[in-house]
């Protein structure tokens, strides 16, 4: 330390009444809790902007370059890659969104009364509840994916059932599925997987805005003229919308990559475009760029909703 | 009329009393079809009840490695994982400091990007820098780690915001030095919500297909050696396994529910 | 929806007057039983409210007096009786098609909308047209104008409070409903706003029917008091009727303090009733004021009404005279003293003295208490003579 440097700590510590030793230790202390927030978060966030930020400029640099599988990949910059991919599969990609789209419809429909349910009326069984909800996460996906196999085979109870009460013919003629009497290796199959794999994220956000209402707002809204539906959609709705937002860009955005259920439960017509991207970055399709592309561009799009999203909702409400 | 009155009472219950079918009917199939015994590779059909798979739960050892494998990845990224998020849910809570915005973002981006983004950008970054031999059991890992912290910091920082910030105040008036106050008040107080993380940590990680997959290189994890196994014939022995898990979270469950719920309907 | 039901508004004039509405009745209650399991919470209830009075139902937490309230919103069903407004049967109506608007406890204001949208709620639920004139006649009332467009979060305690009332009030209900209304308040305010409170019922004219566990709020406010204690209704009367003429010891005890002796009765002297008190001493009470039917009575006598003396030379003639008592705390509250007085006829026997300027007996004197035997009551000896005591300070807390 430079001579004027501690001819003026002497002065600061004159002012504050104190002696030079003591202002050093008070500075000290106040360092180290400056610091100590750095601290703790430096482990966990340098992991994150090691393995989740820096991959993305990975990705977008193996999507423009060339080369196969016997010869290796090399960085040209060839941004024709993407015109590329998407005149190859474009079909893939939008399938994927309307796939994901309707995931997310059918599972707010049923999230939201499920949510009200047991935010509200369930009382002391609410925990249970919830657990039971979250229940299913401990068991492995893929395998509750494959009981649907057996639940939606074609002689099964569900589809004889479906079939007495014409829905089949019904899903059918809306294109959902492609027989009268079956309904796996359909479009229908893929979104009813992903609507059960994807409905408990949709039910958390919403759950935890739902039960911070008070109940009592739920009492004054009968109390001043609303029924029930009133109620909801004037006082519940508008109050839980934070979670519903965030409960359908955590469904929607997970749902467009998904490609479990659309190979489990799908059949030829219902490749997705994770399958593809599959396929050419570790499969039989050997196009890593190619599949680097279809990935940057998932990865653009959603990063667009999330950021959109975060913007005017803020982090703090979920994370 | 008193039929269309009681429905509509119990219209949201009824309906909710069917979600909660659809959601845990592929459980009840699971356990159910561990009990069948195919006669093909596949076991789909319900062909004749017996007790065969759960005799030999890991068909002859075939199983043996994938779970082993599971197990040890799960276990390691739970670790890291609960610590890591726990030292940012803290540093979030209780300290103020520059750059929430961006610490914020990159917690909920992870939770939100598709896995299938996350794996080959993840597949990417160690194809470029360390080429395909680092696939394995380190980049799993790695990328394990990664996508559990954020549930981490969520779970660890709603039970530190339900604590009440005096009782730390109240333990430091009463001659605890922070250390002291960390250790016998906030760590206590704390650890459930830890101890939930880390059960989080490790049903995602023993869990997760797309992201190893793509990480994975030749090894095979649990869910890996499924996703193989549909192409080729499931054996019934996957769904005792499934059995199991679904059995010790209902345990779970029970453990901690039921106490607290015989607590409450006393108090009735 | 039957026509019964049309709660049409009614218009407010200028200086927010209300048009009195004649075609409302009285709100009845009917052998109104309401059990929460095993657990009945009012037990067959019959209560007569008139129109356009200001009512209070009084009781400690848990004595059935917010289901009640419930009862008549429409967000609790009766198990068995029935609710009447005027001749209409409105046991089982759901609570959003009832003339009945509730102020809750702790106002469940809409957080998400601002005040002039929550006070125009049920307007607007109604499909009432034209809401801008009402709406802003509401918060002239409440005096409010100046921030009808801020959220409730915005505003203070008293401030939120009068939004409750506005928003139930607004609709011009047959009843409007009070739960506990200036329960979160400072006491300051909860007196500011009782004048308040009372202001509006008399200027609009509506019956109110208020819950609170605060006898003096009751008293304060209310035109008739019912006092509730596990799940029955005790005594019921005006303010006065109460305090002075207790039916029982619950009442006696919660409604102010009562120092209470027992005794048997030993015969009538004129218009009195001569006690004598468990240590032998013999006191009159009047006999008009005796509600027990035998033998054994208990003799109360209000802490105000009685008065303090060193010796019994100064007890004024004609006075009941509990002599050998010590001080045992005094307590100067500025507009009295309050002494507590240990004797052989009670452990705790309560004075309090106006502040005249005159001696303040320190604890540890000895006294003589003194005090008009037309003062004085009779209750039932039967009765537990601690009953609404602990009651008191339980609510208090």
């Amino acid at each position: 330390m430079s001579a004027p440097a501690l001819a003026d700590e002497a002065a600061e510590a004159m002012a504050a009444g104190t002696t030079v030793a003591e202002l050093r230790a008070d500075k000290r202390v106040r360092r180290r809790r400056a610091t100590l927030p750095y601290v703790l978060l430096a482990p966990g966030i340098i992991w994150l902007v090691v393995f989740f930020i820096v991959p993305m400029w990975s990705i977008v640099s193996t999507s423009v370059e060339t080369g196969d599988m016997d010869t290796g990949f090399v960085l040209s910059w060839r941004w024709a890659n993407f015109g590329d991919v998407w005149s190859q599969w474009h079909q893939q990609i939008i399938r994927s969104l309307e796939y994901s789209l309707m995931c997310t419809v059918f599972c707010l429909v049923l999230a939201l009364p499920l949510a009200y349910f047991i935010a509200f009326k369930a009382g002391r069984w609410k925990n249970l509840l919830m657990a039971l909800v979250v229940a299913p996460f401990f068991t492995s996906y893929l395998i509750r994916t494959l009981a649907w196999k057996t639940i939606l085979a074609d002689d099964g109870w569900v589809v004889h059932a479906m079939n007495t009460l014409h829905i089949t013919p019904l899903l059918s003629g809306m294109g959902w599925t492609y027989s009268d009497n079956s309904v796996l290796q359909t479009p229908f199959s893929v979104v009813c997987g992903m609507v059960y794999n994807f409905l408990p994220f949709t039910v958390l956000p919403i759950y935890t805005a739902m039960e911070k209402i008070d109940p009592r707002l739920h009492e004054a809204g009968q109390d001043l003229y609303a029924s029930a539906w009133a109620t909801f959609r004037k006082v519940t709705f508008p109050l839980a919308l934070p979670g519903i937002v965030g409960g359908t860009l955590l469904t929607f955005i997970p749902a467009v990559g998904d490609y479990t259920n659309a190979v489990m439960l799908g059949g030829p017509k219902t490749k997705v475009i994770g399958t593809v991207i599959e396929q050419q970055m570790i499969g039989t399709g050997g196009n890593i760029p190619y599949g680097a592309a279809l990935s940057v561009l998932l990865m653009v799009g959603t990063l667009v909703i999330t950021l959109a999203y975060i913007k005017k909702a803020g982090t703090e409400e979920i994370v | 009329m008193a039929v269309v009155n009681w429905f509509r009472k119990h219209v949201i219950a009824i309906v909710a009393f069917l979600i909660f079918f659809f959601l845990l009917v592929p459980n009840f199939v699971v356990v159910w079809m561990s009990f069948n015994k195919p006669s093909g590779k596949y076991n789909v059909k319900w062909e004749k009840f017996s007790f065969d798979a759960w005799k030999n739960p890991l068909d002859d050892g075939i199983l043996h490695d994938p779970l082993m494998l599971s197990l040890e990845i799960a276990l390691l990224a739970t670790l890291v994982a609960t610590v890591l998020g726990t030292m940012i849910a803290f540093a979030i809570v209780r300290h103020s400091f520059k750059g929430r915005g961006f610490v914020n973002s990159v917690l909920f981006l992870p939770m939100a990007a598709p896995e299938i983004v996350m794996g080959t950008t993840l597949l990417a970054l160690f194809l470029n820098t360390f080429g395909v031999s680092f696939l394995g059991f380190k980049s799993i890992l790695i990328a394990h780690i990664m996508f559990c912290v954020s549930y981490v910091v969520i779970t660890v920082k709603s039970r530190l915001n339900g604590m009440d910030p005096m009782l730390e105040k109240a333990a430091q008036d009463l001659y605890a030095t922070p250390w002291q106050t960390f250790w016998r008040v906030t760590f206590p107080l704390v650890a459930p919500g830890i101890g939930a993380a880390a059960l989080l940590s490790f049903a995602l990680s023993f869990d997760d297909f797309i992201i190893t997959e793509m990480t994975a290189g030749n090894s095979v994890t649990f869910p890996y050696w499924i996703w193989n196994a549909v192409q080729k014939g499931i054996p019934p022995q996957v769904n005792v396994i499934g059995s199991l898990m679904l059995i010790i979270t209902l345990a779970g469950i029970a453990v901690a529910e039921v106490p607290k719920w015989l607590k409450t309907s006393k108090a009735h | 929806m039957s026509k019964d039901t049309d709660t049409r508004p009614r218009a407010v004039s200028e200086r927010g007057r209300a048009r009195v509405d004649t075609e409302a009745g009285d709100l009845k209650l009917v052998n109104v039983t309401k059990r929460f399991g095993d657990f009945a919470a009012v037990k067959d209830l019959t209560l007569t409210i008139p129109q356009g009075s200001f009512f209070a139902l009084l009781g400690a937490s848990g004595c059935g007096k917010t289901t009640t309230l419930r009862m008549v919103s429409g967000l609790e069903e009766p198990t068995a009786g029935r609710v009447l407004l005027g001749d209409h049967d409105v046991t089982r109506l759901r609570p959003y098609k009832r003339p009945v608007n509730t102020v809750f406890q702790n106002y469940a204001l809409f957080p998400h909308l601002t005040i002039a949208e929550n006070i125009a709620f049920g307007l607007k639920r109604r499909g009432v047209k034209d809401i801008k004139k009402p709406v802003q006649d509401m918060l002239d009332l409440i005096e409010l104008s100046h921030i009808g467009a801020r959220k409730p979060n915005q505003l203070s305690g008293g401030q939120q409070q009068r939004v409750a009332l506005g928003r139930a009030l607004i609709n011009r209900p047959q009843v409007l409903l009070l739960d506990e209304p200036l329960g979160a308040l400072d006491l300051k305010l909860r007196r500011q706003m009782q004048i308040e409170l009372k202001r509006i019922q008399t200027e609009v004219g509506l019956t109110f029917v208020h819950v609170t566990h605060d006898q003096e709020e009751a008293m304060t406010m209310a035109d008739t008091i019912a006092v509730m204690n596990m799940g029955r209704i005790e005594q019921l009367g005006s303010p006065t009727d109460l305090y002075e003429n207790p039916k029982t010891t619950f009442v006696a005890n919660f409604l102010g303090q009562s120092n209470l002796l027992p005794g048997k009765v030993a015969g009538p002297v004129g218009e009195h009733l001569q006690v004598v008190l468990e240590d032998g001493t013999r006191v009159l009470i009047p006999a008009a004021r005796n509600r027990a039917g035998g033998e054994e009575v208990i003799v109360g006598v209000r802490p105000e009404k009685v008065s303090i003396h060193s010796s019994a030379e100064d007890v004024p003639d004609g006075h009941n005279v509990l002599a050998g008592g010590v001080v045992t705390d005094t307590s100067f509250v500025g507009v009295s003293t309050q002494y507590v007085v240990k004797g052989p006829y009670c452990d705790e026997f309560g004075v309090f003295v106006q502040n005249d300027g005159a001696l303040i007996h320190r604890p540890g004197s000895e006294v003589v208490v003194s005090w008009d035997p037309s003062q004085g009551f009779g209750l039932d000896g039967k009765q537990d003579i601690d009953a609404g005591a602990e009651a008191d300070l339980e609510a208090g807390s």
